[in-house]
C-alpha cells in the first residue's frame, strides 16, 4: 500500500531560460509572455503543495496495481491516490488525474470518454461499470477500481479481451440475408416495428461488462455469454435475414453452451451500460428454440 | 517481418471500408490499429450520411451544397466523386445489415441537416456512426480479414530519395502494445493511412483521446504535403464540461438555439435569416461565441439548445442517444430542460494531400477519411458529409491499392502545375525540427544519408532500416530516466491552441501559439518515459503521440497565420473578407526534412459538366 502525493519538483526548466535561448528579439513583454509568466507562477504554486482548500476537497481513489515484469508490481496490490473533487467528475477523469499527476505508469484503456467505445469497462466499487459514465458523486468513498473479474489481467486495470472477442466471433456476427438485394440502390425493406424490436440489441459496444458479471460464463469457458447471444439475437430477429437463416441461427443458439446455460440471474442486464435487456433477449431465444424444435414433431 | 499486399493503418470507418474493398479486389489485406476496431471514434458519430437517394434530389444538388459549404475551397472532382458514389455506398451499408431508422414504407430515413437544400442525411437514430462502424467490422469478421489490434504504428517505411515525389512506401513499423515488441510490416502493394482526426491538439474537443493525428504526422514527416490544415471545424453544439457532441440532428429535427435572454439569436440577431439554426457549422459557432462575447451567454460561457417542443415520442424515436448523453455527461434532462451547448473542436478539414483515388505524393502510400484532404470539405465541412467521405474514399483507396483501375485522377499531387511559393511568412520563431537533421526523440537514428551512407531504396532494406530506427527511438525514450513527461507538454500545447487558434483568430494570438509550440517542441527534446514496462506501456504510446500533436499544431497555426482572409471556418480579426482574387488556393505545407515550407496550389472549380462560380455565402 502506498499513498501518492504531488511530487515536490517536476524538474522543468524555467521558461524564462527558453526565452533567453530563443534567437528571436522580443520587444517588451507581449501578451504571450505575460500568459506564460502567469502559467509558470501557477505551476510553482501547484508543485509547492496544493492549496489548503483543495486538501479538504479531495477523495481517495484505491486502484488495483499489477505488472508481471516490473519489480515491485509483480505482487498485486492497491495504491491510494488523493484526487481533488470536481463537479461532474467521473471515475475515468479521476484515473486520468492520478495517472498524469502522480504516476504515469498507471495503466487502463480509454478513448471516447462518452460511453460508446467500450474501452473502460471496470470493476468499480464491486460492480461492472464504464469509468467514463460513472460519476464520483454517485459512489461511496474510497472509490475502489479493479480490472474486470473473470478475465486475465494484463497490467493494472487492463484485461485480456481475446476470449470475449472469440465468443463474439463464434456466433457468425454478420448479416446473412437469404437473397441478394435487387440492385445497387435498393435497400432491403424493414418495418419500423422490426427495427424497433432489434434496436436495443444493436446498441452493444462490446465492453465486456456483462460477460464479466456472469457467474455461468465464469464457470463455463465455452458458454457463449450474454454479449454474443445478444449479437445473435440482433440478427435472428432482423426480418431482413429470412427464415432459412433464422433456423440456422437458432441451431447455433440451441447448442450445449448456448442459450440453455443461462440461469436468469439478470446480472448481465443489471450491469449493461447501454441498458440492453440481455436476459430477456436470451429467454426469447430459448422460446424460439423450443418452437423450432417442435416443428419437427 | 509480417507481409501483406495491402496494409490499412487504423480500424475506423475509412480503414474498415478500405480493407473490405481491397479484399474484394482479391488482395491479401491486414488492418493494423492501435485500438480494437470497434473502439474507433467513428462509433461516436451521431448525425448521419448525406446521400442523394430520393425523388427530387440528385448528386448534383449534393455537390452544389458541398461546394457552397466549403466556401469554394473544395475541389470539384473530389466533391462530385463524393456526391456520385455516396448513394451506392450508403445502400451498400444497408445491404450489409446496418440498422438504419426507417420510414413507413420500410425504406431508410433521411432528415434535414445544416447547409443542405434537401433532407438527405440518412440516419440510424442519433448513433449512425456506431452502427456504421459495427456493421463494417462485422463484414471484416465475415471475410476473415486479419486485424492486428492494439499495435501502434509509429513510423512509415519510406525510401531515402531526395525528392519526396520519388519516394516509395514499402510498409510500416509497429509496436505491439501488449508485449512491447517492435516489428516490421511489409506491404507489397500499398499502405493506406486511415488514422482519423487530430482533436487532441485542443483541450475542448468532441474527439476521442486516441485522435492524435498519427497518420497525418507520419506522412508529413515522410515528405507528403499537408493541405489546408488551418481549417478546423468547431461544432456548435458540444456539452460545455466535457466536449461531448450533441448531434446536429437535434437542430435538423427542429431544435432551437436561445441566448440567456431567451432570444432565438440566429434569427433575431441576423446571423442566418433564412436557415437559422440550420446554417452551416462555421456560421452557427461564430454566432454563439458572438452572443457570449456580447454578454448574452449563460454563465458567460454557453447558450441553450432546446428540443423540448419536439415531444417525447419524436425525441425518443430519432434522438434518444442525445437524452442519454445530456443526462450522463451534463446532468440535464433534455425532455424537460434546454441543454447547455458551446462550440468545440470537432473535425479537421485539412490533412494528408491525396487525389480522388486516395493516392499521395509518395508511391504506395494512400490516405482516406479524416486524416486525408482530397479536398471535399474545403474550408468548412457540412454536417453529414464525414461519414460518406469515409466510405466513398475508403473504398476507392482500398480498390486502387489492390490494383483496380479507377481511371486517371484529376487532382494533382505535390508541386506540379501552377504552384505558388510563399515568399516569406513573418514568424516569431523558426518552425520545424529543433536540429537541422531530424531529431532523435522523433525519428530514432541519425540520417544514414547525412552520415555519408548510401540512400536506402530497396523494399526489404527500407523496412529493416525503419525497424532499427524505431527500436533505437523507443529504447532511448525508455532508458532515459529523468527529464520532462509528455502529459505536461500535451497539456500546454492543448491550452495554447485552445486559447490562440480557436474560432476567432488574430495575428498576435497566432504568433503566441507559434512561440508556445516552439517552447513545447524544445522541451520535448528532454522527454522521457517513466514506465519501464514492456507490457501495455501507454506512457510510451502517449509520448510518441504527443510528438505528432506538436507537428500538427504547428501546421495548423502556420496555415492560419499565412491565410490573411476570412473563409469558412477560418476567421481573421484583421481580415474580415473572403479574398477570392488572392486566396482561391490550398495552403500546402511540406516538412522538407525539418524545415517546413509553405506553398499553394489552385482550387479546382471545374466540375464534370459545369464550373462552380464563387458566390457570397449566406444562409
Amino acid at each position: 500500500m502506498s499513498t501518492q502525493l504531488p511530487e515536490e519538483d517536476r524538474g522543468r526548466t524555467e521558461s524564462a531560460e527558453h526565452e533567453a535561448e530563443s534567437s528571436v528579439e522580443q520587444e517588451g513583454a507581449s501578451k504571450g509572455d505575460q500568459r506564460r509568466a502567469d502559467r509558470d507562477a501557477k505551476r510553482q504554486q501547484s508543485v509547492s503543495g496544493a492549496p489548503a482548500d483543495v486538501e479538504g476537497e479531495s477523495f481517495r481513489l484505491k486502484v488495483f496495481r499489477y505488472d508481471p515484469e516490473v519489480e515491485g508490481k509483480m505482487e498485486p496490490r492497491f495504491d491510494d491516490f488523493a484526487v481533488p473533487r470536481e463537479k461532474g467528475m467521473t471515475v475515468l477523469d479521476a484515473l486520468i488525474y492520478a495517472r498524469d499527476r502522480y504516476d504515469t505508469t498507471l495503466t487502463f484503456r480509454h478513448s471516447c470518454r462518452q460511453a460508446v467505445c467500450g474501452s473502460d469497462a471496470l470493476f468499480i466499487n464491486g460492480r461492472q461499470r464504464l469509468g467514463c459514465q460513472t460519476q464520483i458523486s454517485d459512489l461511496e468513498e474510497p472509490v475502489r477500481v479493479e480490472p474486470l473479474p473473470h478475465q486475465d489481467v494484463v497490467k493494472d486495470l487492463v484485461v485480456d479481451m481475446e476470449h470475449f472477442y472469440d465468443q463474439m466471433h463464434a456466433v457468425e456476427p454478420f448479416f446473412q440475408p437469404d437473397e441478394e438485394s435487387e440492385g445497387d440502390l435498393e435497400e432491403y425493406r424493414q418495418t419500423r416495428e422490426n427495427r424497433e424490436k432489434i434496436k436495443m440489441s444493436t446498441r452493444c459496444i462490446w465492453c465486456g461488462a456483462c460477460m464479466s458479471s456472469c457467474n455461468i460464463a465464469a464457470g463455463d469457458n465455452q458458454y457463449l455469454g450474454p454479449a454474443a447471444i445478444n449479437k445473435a439475437y440482433r440478427f435472428a430477429m432482423d426480418e431482413r435475414e429470412g427464415e432459412n437463416m433464422k433456423e440456422h441461427r437458432m441451431n447455433v443458439m440451441d447448442q450445449e453452451h448456448g442459450v440453455w446455460r443461462c440461469q436468469t440471474q439478470f446480472s448481465c442486464t443489471n450491469v449493461c451500460p447501454k441498458d440492453i435487456p440481455l436476459t430477456e433477449h436470451i429467454q426469447e431465444l430459448k422460446r424460439e428454440a423450443v418452437k423450432q424444435n417442435l416443428k419437427f414433431w | 517481418m509480417h507481409e501483406h499486399d495491402v496494409l490499412v493503418i487504423g480500424g475506423g470507418g475509412a480503414g474498415l471500408r478500405a480493407a473490405i474493398a481491397a479484399h474484394e479486389e482479391g488482395a491479401d489485406v491486414a488492418i493494423v490499429t492501435k485500438l480494437h476496431p470497434v473502439r474507433s471514434h467513428t462509433g461516436a458519430a451521431e448525425g448521419g450520411i448525406n446521400a442523394a437517394l430520393r425523388e427530387g434530389d440528385d448528386w448534383e444538388l449534393h455537390a452544389y451544397d458541398t461546394m457552397k459549404g466549403s466556401d469554394y475551397l473544395g475541389d470539384a472532382p473530389a466533391i462530385e466523386t463524393l456526391a456520385q458514389d455516396s448513394p451506392e455506398e450508403t445502400i451498400q451499408l444497408e445491404n450489409w445489415g446496418m440498422p438504419f431508422s426507417r420510414e413507413d414504407d420500410g425504406r431508410v430515413s433521411q432528415r434535414p441537416f445544416g447547409g443542405l437544400s434537401f433532407a438527405r442525411t440518412t440516419y440510424a437514430g442519433a448513433e449512425t456512426g456506431h452502427h456504421m462502424l459495427h456493421t463494417m467490422y462485422e463484414q471484416v469478421v465475415k471475410r476473415g480479414i486479419q486485424v492486428y489490434d492494439e499495435w501502434y504504428v509509429s513510423n512509415l517505411a519510406v525510401t531515402d530519395h531526395d525528392d519526396p515525389a520519388d519516394r516509395e512506401c514499402h510498409g510500416v513499423v509497429a509496436y505491439d502494445i501488449k508485449t512491447g515488441q517492435v516489428e516490421g510490416f511489409k506491404a507489397r502493394n500499398g499502405v493506406i493511412l486511415a488514422t482519423g482526426g487530430t482533436g487532441q491538439v485542443y483541450d475542448h474537443t468532441t474527439n476521442a483521446v486516441a485522435n492524435t493525428g498519427d497518420g497525418a504526422a507520419m506522412a508529413y514527416r515522410a515528405g507528403v504535403p499537408l493541405e489546408d490544415m488551418e481549417f478546423v471545424q468547431f461544432h456548435p453544439t458540444t456539452l460545455p464540461s466535457t466536449g461531448v457532441l450533441i448531434s446536429e440532428g437535434v437542430r435538423g429535427e427542429g431544435g432551437i438555439l436561445y441566448n440567456s435572454e431567451g432570444e432565438r439569436f440566429m434569427f433575431e440577431h441576423g446571423y442566418a435569416n433564412n436557415d437559422g439554426e440550420l446554417a452551416s457549422r462555421d456560421v452557427v459557432s461564430r454566432a454563439e461565441l458572438t452572443e457570449v462575447n456580447a454578454g448574452r451567454g449563460v454563465e458567460d460561457e454557453y447558450v441553450y439548445l432546446d428540443m423540448r417542443h419536439l415531444g417525447e415520442e419524436r425525441i425518443t424515436d430519432r434522438l434518444e442517444n442525445i437524452l442519454h448523453l445530456a443526462r450522463d455527461f451534463e446532468g440535464v434532462n433534455g425532455l424537460e430542460e434546454p441543454m447547455p451547448v458551446k462550440p468545440g473542436q470537432h473535425y479537421e478539414m485539412g490533412g494528408i494531400e491525396t487525389d480522388e483515388n486516395g493516392e499521395t505524393l509518395i508511391d504506395g502510400l494512400y490516405a482516406a477519411g479524416e486524416c486525408a484532404c482530397v479536398s471535399v470539405h474545403g474550408s468548412n465541412r457540412l454536417g453529414g458529409n464525414a461519414l460518406p467521405e469515409l466510405i466513398v474514399f475508403g473504398a476507392r483507396a482500398g480498390r486502387h491499392a489492390a490494383g483496380a483501375d479507377l481511371g486517371e485522377a484529376e487532382i494533382t499531387k505535390g508541386k506540379t502545375g501552377e504552384i505558388e511559393e510563399e515568399d516569406g511568412l513573418d514568424t516569431p520563431v523558426e518552425p520545424g525540427a529543433v536540429e537541422a537533421s531530424d531529431d532523435v526523440a522523433a525519428d530514432g537514428d541519425e540520417d544514414a544519408v547525412a552520415d555519408g551512407g548510401a540512400a536506402v531504396v530497396e523494399p526489404d532494406e527500407t523496412v529493416r532500416r525503419t525497424i532499427e530506427r524505431e527500436r533505437t527511438r523507443i529504447e532511448r525514450l525508455m532508458e532515459k530516466d529523468d527529464g520532462i513527461q509528455h502529459a505536461e507538454l500535451r497539456d500546454e500545447l492543448q491550452q495554447s491552441m485552445t486559447e490562440n487558434v480557436n474560432v476567432f483568430r488574430n495575428e498576435e494570438n497566432l504568433k503566441d501559439a507559434l512561440e508556445d509550440i516552439r517552447e513545447v517542441r524544445e522541451a520535448y527534446q528532454d522527454v522521457y518515459v517513466n514506465d519501464p514496462s514492456r507490457t501495455f506501456n501507454t506512457d510510451l504510446i502517449h509520448t510518441i503521440e504527443t510528438r505528432n500533436l506538436i507537428d500538427l499544431a504547428e501546421a495548423i497555426t502556420l496555415g492560419a497565420l499565412a491565410r490573411d482572409e476570412f473563409r469558412g471556418a477560418h476567421w481573421r480579426q484583421e481580415h474580415q473578407e473572403r479574398k477570392d482574387d488572392e486566396w482561391l488556393k490550398h495552403t500546402m505545407l511540406s516538412w522538407n526534412d525539418g524545415s517546413p515550407e509553405l506553398w499553394y496550389k489552385p482550387v479546382i472549380l471545374e466540375g464534370q459538366d459545369k464550373t462552380y462560380e464563387p458566390k457570397e455565402r449566406s444562409y
